[in-house]
């Protein structure tokens, strides 16, 4: 292939090197023909004119004394000149009067016609010119000489100097053919051999090569320079790339097993706690239970108190515990992202929260159809959580509206979750999301305040965004987006 | 019978009282560690020259113990002949998803987590026992 282009350049320079010596050459042949032409025809127009003179002059006396004879004997001198075809001598009536034949009697042409105030006029026709001369003597039209002559010694000529041309060109070829080869190394060469470097460098992305110099100052050199120069420049690029990518590879390693080691460890300690933080509040309960069912007639009215309180609190500290195990596996848990539909996830999260409250009148509006790719799981315990938000804080009203839908955004979608409940002051909005920051007496409302910081992991995790909007007694929303997913075949 | 294998004095003493509060009074052997509770179903060790024939209704079993952790103690008792067929329940404070995974996986019959809440615990205790020990027809005696 790169060959065949290779050699297609050294044949284009010797094709283009013959065409135009060539051109050059003929273009010159032609010129100088048509000037030889041109030269003789005007010499032969010459010479039939001055032999024509000759001929007239010397017929007129013959003309004057009405003798042919002697006529034809002067006209008969011009065997002498080979190209005469025939000349004809007429009288100023134009009727013939004495002929010259070369080859052989024939009938007298017809006469034609001299132009007014001219004395002698020539035409060319059919490879042979006519010249036609009027005889005047002593101011009196005498005759009229007719002269033909052929051109056959111009054809041979021509036909001559085409040979010539033919041989010459030939050898102007020939020449340029040899010189073929000059140009070849000079031009064609370099630039295959740079061409040849410019597909292996591209093929085997091997930088490190250069091109030869030709020892010019041209612009072959400059292109050969300035590639050279190019791969240099890829070549320190290249370099620098390579790095940078071998130390991000080696940091992205590095902090891969950091976070392996942490995750690991993450995992134990939480283990650990789910094990062992929650045996001795076990015990706690159990003991003050077995002393308020054992000891009961020996405990007052405030010493039962007291033990009604140290379980309660031992029972809350073991929904923290379950709350925050919660929340610490949220973050540990692997993504599983699957197409899912949010509005049957919160259709049957609202039906599980309506069966823990059959009494309550609230209504749940969920839109329908809100196909996205989550990890379901996760995202069941998103709802569970909002909407079990909205449930608890409009608990305290008569009738209770909850929302959940999705709305086009940015370009995007964001989902909200609506309530008409109890609010909060959006003063402390942003402290809503983080681990134990509760906005309500837990006397009114109660809760570990790990719900929403659970939500937030969960939705970062989804690439997306969390916030909310509200008033004291106004109701809140809460919004949120996940990434947008749907080119992985949501 | 029932093995208790339990390291914690608290929940062995809290376990005992909650059967015994609901009328369990079955025998309840128990183990402190794994190795013990392999000592006592094998045979070996400070139970060496026990009678096998006699087996537990029902071994509880907890997952976090000292020596012999209770996943490899189930391991080892599905892996014998002689306990195969044993009924194992897993009692544990531990809700962790790979214990549940891997102690259904090794063939544990049950898997109850020990609730904080008392009457809960009892509540679960008096379950256990009246399923394991009154509904449950065990597998068939080891023949000899």
């Amino acid at each position: 292939m790169l060959r065949v282009g290779g050699h297609s350049i050294t044949k284009k320079l010797t094709r283009m090197n013959m065409l135009v010596s060539g051109a050059a050459l003929l273009l010159a042949c032609l010129a100088f023909v048509a000037y030889d032409v041109l030269a003789f025809r005007q010499a032969v127009v010459h010479n039939l004119s001055i032999q024509a003179q000759i001929a007239g002059s010397n017929s007129v006396s013959a003309l004057l004394f009405n003798d042919p004879r002697e006529v034809e004997k002067t006209l008969s001198a011009l065997k002498a000149a080979p190209n005469i075809v025939s000349a004809l001598i007429y009288t100023p009536e134009g009727q013939p009067f004495a002929a010259y034949w070369r080859d052989r009697g024939g009938q007298a042409p017809p006469l034609p016609a001299i132009p007014t105030g001219q004395t002698e006029a020539h035409w060319f026709k059919d490879g042979r010119v006519v010249l036609v001369h009027s005889i005047v003597f002593q101011g009196k039209p005498t005759g009229i000489v007719y002269m033909q002559r052929d051109l056959k010694d111009i054809n041979g000529r021509l036909a001559q100097y085409a040979g010539i041309a033919a041989i010459v060109l030939l050898m102007c070829l020939f020449a340029a053919l040899q010189f073929s080869s000059i140009f070849r190394k000079s031009v064609a060469d370099p630039i295959v051999n740079l061409a040849d470097l410019a597909r292996t460098v591209s093929r085997d992305k091997d930088y490190s090569v250069r091109a030869a110099l030709t020892g010019g100052h041209d612009e072959l050199a400059t292109l050969i320079e300035t590639f050279n120069e190019m791969l240099a420049q890829i070549q320190e690029r290249d370099g620098a790339l390579q790095k940078a990518h071998d130390e991000m590879e080696q940091r992205v390693q590095e902090r891969t097993a950091e976070l392996a080691a942490t995750n690991k460890e993450l995992e134990a300690f939480s283990y650990s706690v789910s094990h062992d933080l929650r045996a001795p509040l076990r015990g706690i309960d159990g003991f003050s239970l077995a002393l308020l069912e054992d000891y009961a007639d020996k405990l007052d009215a405030d010493g039962k108190d007291y033990l009604h309180r140290v379980r309660a609190a031992t029972q809350r500290m073991g929904i923290l515990i379950d709350d925050l195990l919660s929340l610490s596996r949220v973050t540990r848990t692997e993504m599983r992202l699957e197409k899912a539909d949010l509005g049957l996830i919160a259709r049957s999260v609202a039906e599980e929260l309506q069966k823990t409250q059959p009494e309550r009148r609230a209504e749940f509006r969920i839109e329908e159809d809100l196909g996205a790719f989550v990890d379901s799981h996760l995202i069941r315990i998103t709802l569970e959580n909002l909407l079990g938000n909205a449930w608890k804080f409009t608990s305290k009203r008569e009738s209770a509206c909850i929302e959940f839908g999705r709305t086009q955004r940015d370009g995007g979608f964001t989902y909200y979750v609506r309530d008409d409940g109890a609010g909060f002051d959006p003063t402390y909005a942003d402290r809503l999301f983080g681990a134990f920051q509760r906005l309500h007496d837990k006397n009114d409302f109660p809760g570990t305040g790990v719900g929403l910081a659970t939500v937030q992991r969960i939705i970062h995790r989804h690439g997306g965004r969390i916030w909310a909007e509200s008033a004291v007694e106004r109701g809140a929303t809460f919004y949120f987006t996940l990434m947008e997913t749907r080119h992985r075949g949501a | 019978m029932i093995l208790l294998v339990e390291d914690n004095a608290d929940d062995e003493k809290l376990t005992l009282r909650a059967l015994k509060k609901n009328n369990i009074l079955n025998e309840v052997v128990v183990a402190r560690d794994g190795a013990e509770a392999l000592d006592y179903l094998f045979g070996t060790g400070a139970y060496a020259g026990r009678n096998l024939s006699v087996m537990p209704e029902v071994v509880l079993l907890d997952l976090k113990l000292p020596k012999v952790d209770g996943l490899e103690v189930l391991r080892r008792v599905r892996a014998d002949g002689r306990t195969k067929l044993l009924p194992v329940v897993i009692l544990t404070s531990s809700n962790e998803e790979n214990d549940r995974i891997n102690g259904y996986g090794l063939g544990a019959n049950s898997y109850v987590r020990k609730p904080v809440d008392f009457n809960q615990f009892s509540d679960a205790a008096r379950q256990l026992g009246l399923y394991w020990l009154v509904l449950n027809e065990p597998p068939p005696a080891r023949r000899a």
